[in-house]
């Protein structure tokens, strides 16, 4: 106790100290008080945990990190959009259905805009949802395993980019098509693009029982392209908002051509609407050809089904449910503050944020102050909804979150920095240089009624110069910013996987108690699984053999197969034994074309083998499991394909 | 004479490898014996009816009369949960489970089944095991108390 009083006063004036080197409390990013200080504010001590999670995309990766804020430490990459030779995602036989679309297997994409599921306008923690931009899927990410369960293609869509966001209580999850294209798909000139094109909003229902998912209807819009979106929240819940750009429909050299409208528009949805109008038996139905599928945590398998007809509706049969926003210069952001009163529009060629009111929104549309329409959706008066305007805050805003105090924060590409400014007064308060060429920003829960508002991180474009060089391609990364204060404090740089294109950040403790351990082998009910020693079995089907196997520490079993001929194919069905966590085996047999498995306990898991010469072939454990990892081996004999020699097992024989 | 010799070679090369290896193993064995000699018996044949190991059974009673119902339960776990490991009548990945509950007490068995870890870290008879078993440790199958009950009630009938 003497000690620890001695210790409190010795840097008591240690501080002291350093105050008094420091006077006129200037702020230096090299060395002295602060940069001592913003260590201490990323560390997070050897065993201690980290006060958020941060779900950060992984842009043409396709995956979905996960990181610990403040301490930028890297937990996991979740495989959505991808194959992932780690942990077999996308390779063994289980998951291979997930990634299919209606083009075929596609293991790969650009994933974007994560968002975390909500329960009355707050983050509920229960999954993450996050986009593919170009084969268009939303995907759903389960927070109990942090594995990706559900998968559903978009049609009518292309370029999906204005996803995946959430309602407040996600009773929908929104994908809205960055491209608009022919609907149907159709044979016709590129040129005859305007007034032939359609944007399809899509509003894919989100099951409250089980997450699953299902497109309810789409909007077919006039063939703008829509940027992206937000929900309303509180007052205005019930409406989406999307921003909109090239509502010039032009089809060539858009930078030029799609920039040429002094405003585009964000489009007002009242979804509420819509869907009393399609419950109604409004829509059409019409014929597509789309992927859902669905990762079963019982039978550790997914299936993949083509669903064949999708409900659209067009907005001009739904009078008072869409209107358009004017909003300067190409919007691209397109964020709405806690209270779901302004919906900030950040023109990216303009020179000023456009803030839009809901009330004032509500009021135009109810005084019919039009100014015109667009393909019989009316267009509300720019000055009638216009709430206030950020004057020349930067330059080339892209997006903006708030922290729940009154204040938001917009990011800046062009001049690279992050601008605070205050809601309702519109002034600029305080800008920090972001290195270099800042995306979006995150502050978790910065998308619902109540954001944590401790950190905002930064996702760049450019890293340059910020870390040791790594050959022409340089790390991706992202900077964390204290916003405790009123001035932000640039605290730490991290580097990510793949692009960082966007976050969701969440208190980890809303999450911490539902991660699961351990999958129970009684709930096992995988189709080939051996759930005890004597379920073990090797079945030979014509040139088809399976083999039904079990790992514990540290031995597999059987681990001697004999009787198995060059030209059989080979599904080795492994389940983990094991019930306690933080137990995995891997396995991996020589000669196997597609990866290795990581196995959790309680798990089943397939990869096949074709052996293409006799002999007497190893596998064994892949990750380090106990002391006796390098005895967790075994081998399978192959012998030419007109061997008579039976399919025998065994262990310890 | 060349022919003979290089089959003699030949021949003697095999044997080579097989004497090379029986040589290997009787070592091993003498090794043993010295052990044997210091350290008395076994951990698996040790018998400690007093400790209850360290876990969260502190006291058992056992009816004098077996509860078939529970042991025929306990058996149906046995099978699914420790066979991987453990085999009747057979030392195998660890000890064979036969005649256990004259060796040990019931709450030491049980501990063993839902502590393993902390058993092994902290029981001397529980750390001598796990030598004895080359260091392949005791798996927490994640059993509940009352199925560790049932599979010591199916012990008892071994």
């Amino acid at each position: 106790m003497k000690r620890l009083s001695k210790l409190v006063l010795l840097s008591a004036l240690g501080a002291l100290t350093l105050i008094g080197c420091n006077p006129a409390g200037k702020k230096s990013d090299k060395g002295g008080a602060l940069s001592s200080s913003a260590a201490e504010k990323v560390y997070v001590a050897p065993g201690e945990h980290d006060e958020f999670y941060a779900f950060v995309s992984g842009g043409f990766s396709g995956q979905l990190a996960v990181y610990g804020l403040p301490s930028g430490r890297l937990f996991k990459v979740i495989p959505v959009f991808s194959q992932d030779a780690e942990k077999a995602w996308g390779y063994n036989e289980e998951t291979k259905p997930m990634l299919n679309t209606s083009y075929g297997f596609v293991p790969w994409d650009d994933s974007h805009h994560p968002d975390i599921s909500q329960t009355a306008g707050e983050l509920d923690g229960r999954y993450v949802f996050i986009n593919a931009n170009n084969t268009p899927r939303i995907a759903k990410i389960d927070l109990t395993t942090f594995e990706t369960t559900e998968i559903i293609e978009v049609p009518n869509s292309a370029g999906n980019h204005s996803s995946s966001f959430v309602t407040e209580n996600t009773e929908y999850v929104v994908a809205g098509t960055r491209f608009s294209v022919p609907v149907p798909q159709r044979d016709m000139p590129i040129s005859e693009y305007k007034g032939n094109f359609k944007g399809a909003l899509s509003f894919i229902s989100v099951n409250p029982e089980d997450g699953g998912m299902d497109v309810k209807f789409q909007l077919l819009m006039p063939g703008f392209n829509y940027d992206l979106s937000h929900p309303g929240r509180g007052k205005s819940h019930g409406w989406f908002f999307f921003t909109t750009y090239n509502t010039e429909e032009a089809s060539t050299l858009l930078e030029v051509n799609a920039s040429q409208n002094d405003k585009d528009f964000i489009a007002a949805v009242n979804w509420k609407k819509i869907e009393e109008y399609v419950n109604n038996g409004g829509g059409k139905m019409m014929p597509a050809n789309y992927a859902h599928n669905v990762y079963d945590e019982h039978t550790h398998t997914a299936t993949s089904t083509m669903k064949k007809e999708v409900l659209v509706v067009d907005p001009s049969e739904v009078p008072g449910a869409v209107y358009l926003l004017p909003t300067p210069k190409s919007p691209h952001g397109c964020d709405v503050d806690p209270s779901g009163e302004y919906i900030v529009g950040n023109g990216k060629l303009s020179a000023n944020l456009t803030v839009h009111s809901f009330t004032k929104m509500l009021d135009a549309i109810e005084n019919k102050k039009f100014d015109g329409d667009a393909y019989g959706i009316p267009i509300l008066n720019f000055d009638s909804v216009l709430a206030g305007t950020v004057e020349q805050p930067g330059l080339g805003p892209l997006h903006t979150e708030f922290d729940g105090k009154g204040n938001a924060y917009t990011t800046f590409f062009i001049s690279s920095e992050v601008v605070k400014w205050k809601l309702g007064t519109w002034d600029v308060v305080d800008r920090k240089s972001t290195y270099y060429s800042v995306g979006h920003l995150m502050i978790p829960g910065g998308n619902s009624q109540k954001p944590f508002g401790k950190y905002v991180l930064a996702m760049n474009k450019i890293t340059k110069d910020r870390y040791l060089p790594t050959g022409p391609e340089v790390t991706q990364s992202a900077q964390l910013y204290d916003i405790t204060g009123e001035k932000m404090e640039l605290l730490l740089d991290f580097p990510t996987v793949g692009e960082p294109h966007y976050a969701a950040g969440i208190p980890a403790d809303i999450i911490k108690p539902n991660s699961k351990k351990i999958f129970k082998l009684e709930e096992n009910k995988h189709k080939y699984a051996a759930l005890s020693e004597a379920d073990t079995k090797v079945v030979r089907n014509g040139k088809e053999v399976h083999v039904y196997m079990t790992m514990i520490r540290s031995h597999f079993s059987p681990d001697n197969i004999e009787g198995i001929k060059v030209g059989d194919k080979v599904y080795f069905h492994i389940t983990n034994l094991e019930q306690d966590y933080d137990v995995p085996h891997g396995v991996s047999m020589i000669g196997a074309n597609t990866s290795e498995l990581l196995i959790m306990p309680g798990q089943t898991e397939s990869f096949v083998w074709e052996p293409k010469q006799p002999g007497v072939w190893p596998f064994y454990c892949t990750d380090f499991c106990s002391a006796l990892h390098q005895e967790m081996q075994g081998y399978v004999r192959v012998s030419p394909a007109n061997s008579n020699i039976e399919l025998s097992w065994s262990l310890g024989e | 004479m060349l022919f003979v010799f290089s089959l003699v070679a030949c021949g003697g090369g095999e044997k080579k490898e097989k004497e090379s290896f029986a040589i290997k193993k009787a070592k091993t064995e003498t090794t043993k014996v010295e052990k044997k000699e210091n350290s008395s018996v076994p951990a698996s044949k040790k018998v400690d009816l007093e400790s209850k190991g360290v876990g969260p059974i502190t006291s058992i009673t056992l009816n004098a009369k077996i509860d078939k119902a529970m042991a025929a339960k306990g058996e149906e776990t046995f099978k699914k949960m420790c066979t991987a490991c453990h085999r009747i009548g057979k030392k195998f990945i660890g000890p064979a489970p036969d005649g256990i509950m004259e060796r040990r007490t019931p709450e030491w068995v049980m501990n063993m089944i839902l502590n393993p870890t902390e058993m092994v870290q902290k029981d001397a008879l529980a750390k001598e095991l796990l030598m004895e078993f080359n260091g392949s440790p005791m798996s927490n199958q994640n059993l509940s108390e009352e199925e560790a009950r049932a599979v010591v009630e199916y012990f008892r009938t071994l």
